[in-house]
Order: C-alpha cells, then structure tokens, then sequence
C-alpha cells in the first residue's frame, strides 16, 4: 500500500500529471477564494460600516457563499431576444480562464508554482488584457443601453490604466533584469528592507512605483472606487445587467480571481514574494499573509472611497499616473547606468 | 507645476486620512442591533399599551377596580371586574379588558388612576393576524410576568421619570411576546 502511495507520488511529481494537479489545485484555490472573497468583502463592508454582516447561514455566515452558489446554479440562463448568444455565452468564460492561467505563473512558494517560466510576467499581461475584452464583449453582445456604455468605459478605463501598469512593470524588469516571478521573488532575499517597495537605493521613487502599480490594479480590476463597468447607482449592472445565474456568477468569480491575480502579482513584483521577514514559518505562509493583507485594502478602499468621476479617472491616468511612471522608468534606468557613466568620465 | 504638487500631495493626505478613519471604525464594536434576536429597550416614557402595576410589598396587582380608568377613557375600550376577597378591606380587580384595536393611547386611564395602578407598558413587538388577539386580558398578563418574575420591580411613575438617552440605547435580548400569550 505504502509502495502504491509513494509510486502514485512520483508519478504525480513527473512532468504532465504535475501540471496537472498544479492546475487543479489552481482551480480549486481560485473557486474557493472567489467564494469566501465575497463573504471577506461583506464582513468587511459590514465591519467599516459597523454592522455584524452575514450571520445566518452558517457559523458567522461562513456558509452564505454556498448558499449564494446554490441559488445562481439553480437559477435560469437567460440569453436576451435580439442579443449575439455565441459571444453572451462566451463572455464570462472569456473573463474567468485568463485569471486562472495566469495564476499558473505566481510563485507561492520556493518550488510552489505550476510553470516556472521565463516570460511569466509577460504571460499574465498578455493574459491580462484580455479581460477587457471579455467585459466589453458581454456588454455588446447583450444589447443593452447600460451594458454598451458600461463596455465603452472599461475599454477607454483599462487601456488608460494599463499604460502606466506597464510602465511601472518594465521599471521592475529593468531592475530586476529578468520576467522570471520566482527569480525577481530571490533577488528580494534578506531582510524585509530588500522588497522591491523599499528598495530606494535603487530608485528613490520605489514606495511610489508600488502604489501606482496598486491603484492601476484596482482600475484593471475594476474596483471602487474605479467601478465604472459595474456602476451600480448609474449603470444598473454595468456589462452583467443582462446576465442571469451562473452566467453572472463566473463574471463575478472571476472579478474576484482577478482581484487575487492582481494582489499576488503585487506581492511578487514588490512585498517579496515567498521571503519571509522574521525567518520563521514557511515561504508559501508569509505569501498569503502578504497577499490577503493586500486583498483587505482592496476590501478596505472600496468602503472608504466614492466612486470617481470618468474624467476624474481619465485625468489621474493620463496627467498624473502616466508622467510620474514614466519619470520613475526613467530616473531608475539613470540610478543603473549611472556607475558606468561616472567610470567612463573618469576614464 | 508647484500647485499640481501641491494638489497631489494634500490629495494624497486625504485620501490616507479617509482610510485611517474607516480603519478606525473597523476595530469599533458593532452599533446595529439584530432586531429578530435582540431588541432595543424602550425609553421609560414609552407610550405602549396599558398594563397593571403589582404591588411590590403583596406582588399582587395595585388596582381595586374602581373603574376610574373605565370611565375616563374616550373610547370605551377598557372593561374592569372587581370583587371582594374574603377578610379584605378594598375590593381587589378579577378582570381587566383591553381592547387595544380601540385605543388611541391619550392616557386618560393613566391619568386618572388615583393609585398609580397602571402605566404604560414598554411593549411595542405587536403583531397579530387577526383583530381578536388585540382584546388583552391585562389581568392575565400581569399573572403570567408574577410567575415568570416573583419578584415586583419598584413602581415608577413612568408618566414622570424621564429616562436617560443612554438606557434607550442598551440593546437587551428580545423576548418576542406575541399578544396570543397574553390575550385569551
């Protein structure tokens, strides 16, 4: 039985069946956060605004998100008269599976990540962008006045958005010299003073970097208060008005799968990844630790802030986020090159 | 240039200080009250229905049915019983009818008691489906609370003692006491 076991473990650790139980190991962490994210938003919710949140269902309400899951499943998929069925049905799917390829790529841990590649950060961006896509094509196809506008603002919101979350990103890979998560996670070893955010001897402008990376990752995930696709007090539902059931479900799923993409991004590219500070627990602990804290101040801004206005949006991006991630490209590619430039004056 | 800074900074400020008071309110205690399990204590002044005073030396009822609170009453909802116990000086009540569907709560019984016999209950979780369930027996009622507490509270004028704002606040487990229990 014992030789069965370990025979079954060294024949899940070899090349295919890894991948494959990484994968569904991926869906299952991204199924089962999605879920309880939404249960975290509404406690918190609850608790900045000093209500108690879901207590019913469950101890504290921690069986509502099931109980939420039931009711989607069970309900109809309706497909609107006059709407593209294809493309209203694909939509959704579109939105969740680059979340969950994506996350394929993030380290959790040392040895912890389905596909250790070369290129993994620019996989998540390509995958990344289309996200826009999927919201956009469920606010078309599903001919509704709210939806078509709500598709118009995510596209011009995330394209404004995705400038500056470049820029910012190629400053990290410049520095790091390489799109390896797990490598730019080593290079942060040490003491918590050599996460990337507090690297200011490489850029003095590194806390700033982080925070611009933050607030284009809320705009990218279209969270408050950049929630312009889902403008409830205007849009009715943004691009998932039309959607009924687990159609809306997997786009709210995957919102939150987003929202986690996002924080664990962060918390690669920035808070040191698996490092851990204090050298006690293990890497894969201290990135959750990071990640979720990351997670609640995203929970934590939604219920602080007002929604923006659209230019409000549009103008931070483009006079504010742009110049300054442009500036901090620039000034940190100066700070490396600036040893060389001062030996070949002195030469 | 220099007011574009500026205007970034204290905007940051802002939004730093917005977040510090939210997270402040988060580590606050809940302020709502779960109104199905838990329900806010009201104020001693509240005007609910009407309901019999004990005495708190006998734990018997204070009234002696001298049907003041009948007469005083506009709209005739309230119908008093008295008789005389054996060995008794006053007569003692054996029936006291309210007919809440009637009542406009002007406290015109309240006021017309000599005795301070009744007061106004802090009742207000009344909800019936049908009309009959409002014709209370008080005399009943106040029967049931002397076995569920033997023990009669002080009488308090309740027409004179304002109640502080903080007690009105307090929020004390429900006791859902639909007028089925108490009416016949």
């Amino acid at each position: 039985m014992t030789q069965f076991i370990s025979n079954a473990l060294k024949l899940l650790a070899t090349e295919p069946y890894r991948l494959l139980v990484f994968l569904v190991g991926m869906l299952a962490f991204v199924g089962l956060n999605a879920a309880y994210l939404v249960w975290v938003e509404r406690k918190g919710a609850a608790r900045f605004q000093r209500r108690p949140g879901p207590t019913e269902v469950g101890y504290a309400g921690l069986l509502q998100p099931i109980a939420d899951a039931v009711k989607l499943m069970s309900k109809q998929l309706i497909v609107p008269a006059g709407a593209d069925t294809t493309l209203f049905r694909v939509a959704p799917l579109l939105m969740m599976s680059p979340a969950l390829m994506s996350l394929a790529v993030i380290p959790f841990g040392p040895h912890l990540a389905a596909a250790n590649i070369n290129v993994g950060l620019l996989m998540i961006f390509a995958f990344g962008s289309i996200n826009v896509m999927a919201i956009m094509l469920g606010g078309w196809s599903s001919r509704n006045k709210y939806a078509i506008i709500s598709a118009a603002r995510v596209v011009s919101q995330n394209v404004a958005y995705e400038i500056p979350m470049l820029l910012v990103v190629t400053t990290m890979v410049m520095i790091s010299g390489t799109m390896n998560l797990n490598e730019i996670v080593q290079q942060q070893a040490g003491a918590f003073w050599n996460w990337n955010v507090f690297r200011v001897w490489i850029n003095p402008l590194m806390p700033v970097t982080f925070l611009i990376f933050y607030t284009c990752m809320l705009a990218e995930t279209n969270r408050a208060p950049f929630d312009m696709a889902e403008a409830e007090s205007e849009l009715v539902a943004g691009a998932y008005t039309e959607y009924a059931g687990m159609g809306f479900g997997v786009f709210f799923m995957a919102e939150y799968a987003n929202i986690l993409l996002g924080c664990a991004l962060g918390t690669a590219l920035f808070l040191g990844g698996w490092q851990s500070p204090f050298w006690i627990l293990p890497g894969v602990v201290w990135f959750l630790i990071k990640m979720y804290f990351l997670v609640f101040s995203v929970v934590w801004i939604r219920w602080t802030f007002p929604r923006t206005q659209f230019y409000g949006l549009l103008n931070l991006s483009w006079k504010i986020l742009i110049p300054v991630s442009l500036f901090t490209l620039i000034l940190s590619s100066a700070m490396m090159k600036l040893p060389a430039m001062l030996k070949l004056f002195h030469a | 240039m220099k007011n574009s800074l500026k205007e970034i900074v204290t905007g940051f400020n802002s939004l730093i200080t917005g977040m510090r008071i939210t997270l402040g309110q988060f580590f606050k205690p809940i302020v709502t009250v779960q109104y199905p399990h838990e329900s806010l204590k009201m104020p001693k002044r509240f005007r609910g229905h009407i309901e019999l005073v004990r005495d708190p030396e006998t734990g018997k009822p204070k009234c002696f049915a001298c049907k003041l609170c009948e007469r005083a009453c506009p709209s005739d909802c309230i119908t008093v019983e008295g008789a005389k116990l054996d060995g008794a000086k006053k007569k003692s009540v054996t029936e006291y009818m309210l007919d809440f569907t009637k009542c406009s709560l002007c406290g015109s019984c309240v006021e017309a008691c000599r005795d301070g016999a009744i007061r106004f209950s802090r009742e207000f979780n009344l909800a019936s489906t049908s009309k009959e369930e409002f014709v209370m027996d008080l005399f009943k009622r106040l029967e049931d609370e002397a076995k569920e507490n033997p023990e009669p509270e002080a009488v308090q004028p309740a027409a004179q003692s304002p109640a502080p704002p903080s007690e009105a606040a307090k929020a004390e487990p429900a006791k859902p006491a639909p007028p089925s229990q108490t009416s016949k």
